[in-house]
């Protein structure tokens, strides 16, 4: 199961046929183990690691923390969920440290993601106060390099 | 670089220097793989399945190693020997892996790379005339350096049907009362043979019974995908005779770095140390530097790496099998060594035309010694898109035919 995960998380379209062949299971169990693991949600879904300021699209991200207090003996998972719905907002974290919550926010430009914080996400009842960091430059994203690919210098044929 | 070789070439031709060369040199055939490696280099396009290392750039903290020792000043000489650290980390995978003993103060020598361990331990033992026995196909560079030592190789095909591996049967058989000593390379370079513990233990009684001395190169070791390596020199009585050969290029994607080492017993490593500090002094430090590195942090990597190598073995085998090309499952090293016998060509011929005409490079098998006609050496530490396309190319190449 670890080997087709760890073939699928870096080329999610790669066939069947080929896992099959690279792992030595039969195609029907290969395309069977994913079926399941799709169901089970280990394999959450698929997904393009894209170079958006490449695409020449304006994309402006920042890295929100978030300061929560807690009431009514809610915990960080109801304010987590709540924000999560927000479709501005890429992804939300627990952290450990001065803050409680680190979001990624992407919108269109400054203005738009510093009043998505200032009206969605500060007003909420449980947020005592957030720190908005914009995003200058990605290097790297989900374990992909954003520079040139390093290539390896190899002669052509060796012994 | 093309200018270079046509410089050599012009040199060559004036033929006012050469009176100067050795004979035992001039008698030295030039490796077959250079005549092709130049072919290879005038053309665009290429996919290259010729390529005897990795496709893996050296993992970023062994690199790191190395750039913070340069910073941190380590650029002196170290021991003849090499770091002490790093020969104790070495002797401790020793015992962790194979159970067998040696003493990082005098058994364990750092080397440049292999090839520099395997010349010394030729010329630690050779007398004029002592013949030593290369199992065929083998890495290239056995033969001429016995040559250079003042012995004789006496090269000892190994087949297909036995799966490249060399048998006790084989070995007794091209032993003279001048046999001095067996070199073993499993898993092998071009064939990926390796052999199983009890092959080793039949091949250890010849051994005794003729009383040899064993090089053995198990830089592949790491890379087995069917079961562990066995080392020899852990079989029963194989300690004393067996100098064992290994380094980090291979399983750690270190090539260029040049850093292997050498295991044996002290008066052996004693010999052979002696010739290195003459010859070289020392390893490069950087590189010793990045060998710690490697064998205290490597293993996942290394793991990751084996995993993957594994994962297109059985893409490039199935490929060519289902091809045509009969290809026995190679179960170590990163080398297919498929027959191309069906074709009616020889391995020289089907791989000039595969390279003019669909532009892959994989390596003839005879370049490794004349039992290896008829093949070609495969290597798959290239990326998975290329060896699919590799393929696809070879089957437009045998659609053609």
């Amino acid at each position: 199961m670890k080997e087709i995960l760890e073939i699928l998380e870096n080329n999610p379209k790669i066939k069947p046929e080929e896992i099959s062949t690279m792992t030595g299971m039969t195609q029907a169990a290969v395309a069977s183990k994913i079926k399941e693991m799709e169901k089970k949600g280990i394999i959450r879904k698929y997904k393009t690691v894209i170079d958006w300021e490449k695409a020449g699209e304006e994309y402006v991200y920042a890295i929100i923390e978030v300061k929560v207090a807690l009431r009514d003996r809610k915990g960080y998972d109801s304010i987590a969920e709540r924000v999560a719905k927000f479709p501005e907002v890429r992804s939300v974290r627990l952290i450990s440290g001065d803050h409680d919550l680190s979001l990624t926010v992407r919108g269109t430009s400054m203005k738009e993601v510093a009043f998505f914080v200032a009206e969605k996400i500060a007003p909420l009842e449980q947020v005592q106060g957030t720190v908005t960091h914009f995003v200058l430059r990605t290097y790297k994203e989900d374990g992909e390099i954003l520079f040139e690919k390093e290539r390896s210098e190899r002669l052509a044929v060796s012994p | 670089m093309k200018k270079n070789v046509q410089n050599a070439l012009l040199y060559r031709r004036e033929g006012m220097a050469g009176k100067f060369v050795a004979e035992k040199v001039r008698n030295i055939p030039p490796s077959g793989i250079r005549k092709f490696f130049d072919l290879v280099l005038e053309m665009d396009g290429v996919i290259s399945l010729g390529v005897g290392e990795p496709d893996f750039i050296t993992p970023w903290h062994i690199r790191e190693a190395c750039i913070y020792s340069l910073e941190k000043g380590f650029t002196s000489y170290t021991s003849n020997l090499g770091l002490l650290e790093l020969r104790e980390l070495i002797s401790k995978c020793f015992r962790k892996d194979y159970c067998v003993e040696y003493n990082p103060k005098n058994e364990v020598l750092i080397t440049t790379g292999v090839s520099e361990a395997a010349d010394l331990a030729f010329r630690a033992i050779i007398n004029p005339g002592d013949e030593v026995i290369v199992p065929e196909p083998s890495y290239v560079s056995y033969k001429p350096s016995v040559s250079l030592a003042g012995g004789e190789p006496v090269p000892l095909a190994t087949t297909l049907e036995n799966e490249f591996r060399v048998t006790a049967d084989d070995i007794e058989k091209s032993i003279t009362d001048k046999t001095k000593a067996l070199v073993l390379s499993y898993p092998n370079n071009p064939t990926g043979a390796v052999m199983g513990k009890n092959n080793l233990e039949e091949i250890a009684d010849v051994v005794n019974e003729y009383d040899l001395a064993v090089i053995s190169d198990e830089v592949y070791c790491k890379l087995t995908y069917n079961g562990n390596h066995t080392c020899f020199s852990s079989i029963s009585g194989m300690r004393e005779r067996t100098i064992v050969l290994n380094g980090f290029s291979k399983s750690h994607a270190m090539t260029g770095l040049r850093i292997g080492y050498a295991a044996g017993s002290e008066e052996i490593i004693g010999a052979m140390t002696k010739v290195h500090q003459y010859a070289m002094l020392c390893a490069p430090i950087t590189a010793q530097m990045g060998a710690i590195e490697a064998m205290k942090n490597g293993d996942g990597e290394m793991k990751k790496m084996v995993r993957e190598y594994d994962r297109r073995r059985r893409l490039i085998v199935d490929g060519l099998n289902r091809l045509g090309l009969d290809c026995f499952e190679p179960k170590g090293a990163f080398y297919a060594f498929p027959s191309v016998k069906s074709t009616g060509m020889t391995s020289e011929e089907f791989a000039g035309r595969l390279l003019k005409e669909q532009k892959v490079a994989a390596v003839p098998g005879d370049v490794f010694g004349d039992c290896g006609a008829g093949h070609l050496r495969c290597s798959y530490a290239t990326s998975r898109e290329e060896l699919v396309e590799a393929l696809g190319r070879i089957e437009a190449f045998l659609d053609t035919l």
